[in-house]
């Protein structure tokens, strides 16, 4: 099986957000719910740099160690996904995430946040996949239906790579070698402990 | 004619010569200058890496950029800090717990082992006095129950999914947790209406003064039969609960309002220190009551019923209080035959 990643090459990332927008659709996303973003560092500064970022879908999830009622599971591709039938809103995973990936569809309210929601590596949910009940709470399965993610699939610049770590990281690696430069594979080595050497 | 055209044909022949001339004078140029241009403007010269950002960054802080989605809060793009807490909560967090609460607990059932029952030295008296009165006694349930409920949902988030979730299987669990955090959510408010008329009606006998230091000295008698250190209505160790109850609830509620709230406590780091805060609090509190609750039922002969019916043995409180049976018997004796006070047992 593969270990599926994300690896954002910021030197080619335009702030296009087209993801952003991607996303939200094919997932039909709540108002209010981002499961991707693009954060510009650096921003109107001489070697600014755009991120998409998500769910990394972490090795030893940080979410799933502290999540009091164990609702996340790890699939056999190594994509990080949760129950919302068994979450209780509690917001535990959003103090632990890295990456601020975790959301919820009220904030700040009284007695309860609602159901936590993130992105699924458009792997849906524990529900049968490609199930009305799935995707009205997950949104669609993909790799289910044998495809990538679809921000990194129609990113427009290749800038958004989905798929196996290990493929992802060579075509990342020759990228860099080729043209010289690279900023990093952003995220890494907080969710993977790794990071890809050049 | 002929030759005007000729002469037009031999002009249009040189300009076309040259214009080739100057292609291949710029493609060469192009194929000869664009590596040493390109080295010239080296776009990541002046670019962010990541690991220089991660290097730099000091506890707490995070790698922040710019969105141009409304939710601010997620500019922040990498935040280690996330796993600090993610260690305090699932290592520190839970030993501190555990320890304090199986501490005390063997603590608790060490001194019933070696003390014993604590028994009214000069036994029954037949005399009840009134201690607690109904809104006291109110005041002290209403924060009592509620403190139980939120000390078991409470501890049901750290050690609920190793110790509950075996054995009740992820559906039960998850449904009992979500009702648990109904309730803990609920129930923090009349908690803490509790301690605010708790904190109204005995902050004045709570005043540390001189008897309080000799009453210490004694070790309040706990560990000697027969020694009663002289006490008015608290003594220091009920003081001691008194405050720990009022300036723990007080920290509790505080960081209770702003985690049921996040919007009103800032930034992230507030939201994890809030979480941490309000985790150690409450378990120093749960340790403390429970040395509250033996001492007040099971550890001391005669004691519950101050709680309980409000009225107390007048023995007890002559050993236990004795400047305060002191003075309810002196008021009594203003009274006389008044019905609050000392009457006699049926």
């Amino acid at each position: 099986m593969a270990r599926m990643k994300f690896l954002c090459d910021a030197d080619r990332c335009i702030e296009c957000n087209a993801c952003v927008t991607a996303c939200k659709n094919e997932h039909e996303v709540p108002w209010g719910i981002n499961r991707r973003r693009v954060v510009t560092i650096n921003d109107g500064q001489p070697g600014e740099r755009s991120i998409s970022m998500a769910c990394m879908h972490c090795t030893d999830a940080p979410c799933a160690a502290v999540c009091p009622v164990d609702c996340f599971y790890t699939t056999a591709d190594a994509v990080v996904l949760h129950s919302k039938d068994l979450c209780i809103g509690c917001g535990y995973c959003f103090y632990a995430c890295p990456f601020g990936a975790p959301q919820y569809p009220r904030v700040g309210n009284f007695g309860s946040r609602g159901k936590m929601d993130k992105c699924t590596y458009c792997a849906g949910g524990p529900e049968a996949d490609m199930t009305t009940v799935e995707y009205e709470k997950y949104g669609a399965n993909r790799l289910a239906e044998g495809k990538l993610p679809l921000c990194a699939e129609m990113c427009s610049t290749k800038a958004l790579l989905a798929g196996d770590g290990e493929i992802i990281a060579e075509i990342y690696r020759e990228r860099v070698v080729t043209r010289g430069y690279g900023s990093g594979a952003w995220g890494w080595k907080t969710a993977y402990q790794e990071t890809i050497a050049i | 004619m002929f030759a005007q055209s000729a002469v037009r044909f031999s002009a249009a022949n040189i300009s076309a010569a040259r214009l080739l001339f100057a292609a291949i004078a710029l493609m060469a140029a192009a194929f000869f200058y664009t590596p040493a241009q390109a080295q010239q403007i080296n776009p990541t010269a002046s670019a962010v890496q990541e690991e220089q950002l991660l290097n730099a960054l000091q506890r707490g802080q995070a790698i922040e950029g710019r969105v141009t989605i409304p939710d601010q809060r997620s500019s922040a793009l990498i935040k280690p800090a996330g796993q600090d807490w993610r260690a305090f909560h699932q290592g520190t967090m839970s030993w501190i717990a555990a320890v304090a609460i199986i501490g005390m607990l063997i603590g608790v059932a060490a001194f019933y082992l070696l003390r014993g029952r604590i028994t009214i030295d000069s036994g029954w008296s037949g005399m009840k006095i009134l201690r607690f009165n109904s809104l006291e006694r109110f005041t002290h349930w209403l924060t009592a129950t509620t403190f139980i409920i939120l000390a078991l949902t409470g501890l049901n988030l750290v050690f609920g999914k190793t110790v509950l979730l075996p054995l009740f299987g992820a559906e039960t669990f998850a449904a009992a947790t979500q009702w648990g955090k109904y309730a803990h959510n609920y129930l923090a408010w009349p908690f803490m209406i509790g301690l605010v008329i708790m904190l109204v009606i005995w902050i004045k006998d709570n005043i540390p003064n001189s008897t309080d230091m000799t009453w210490l000295k004694a070790g309040g008698g706990l560990f000697s039969k027969g020694v009663h250190p002289p006490a008015r209505k608290f003594n220091a160790g009920q003081k001691v609960i008194f405050w720990s109850v009022i300036i723990g609830g007080a920290a509790l509620s505080v960081t209770g309002v702003f985690l049921l709230f996040p919007e009103l406590a800032g930034s992230y780091a507030n939201w994890q220190l809030n979480q941490i805060i309000h985790g150690l609090v409450s378990v120093v509190l749960v340790a403390v009551m429970i040395g509250h609750i033996y001492i007040g039922s099971l550890g001391m002969e005669g004691a519950f019923d101050a709680m309980g019916s409000g009225e107390v043995d007048y023995n007890w409180a002559k050993e236990h209080h004795s400047i305060w049976a002191e003075e309810m018997r002196a008021k009594q004796e203003v009274r006389a035959a008044g019905t609050v006070g000392v009457v006699p047992a049926e």
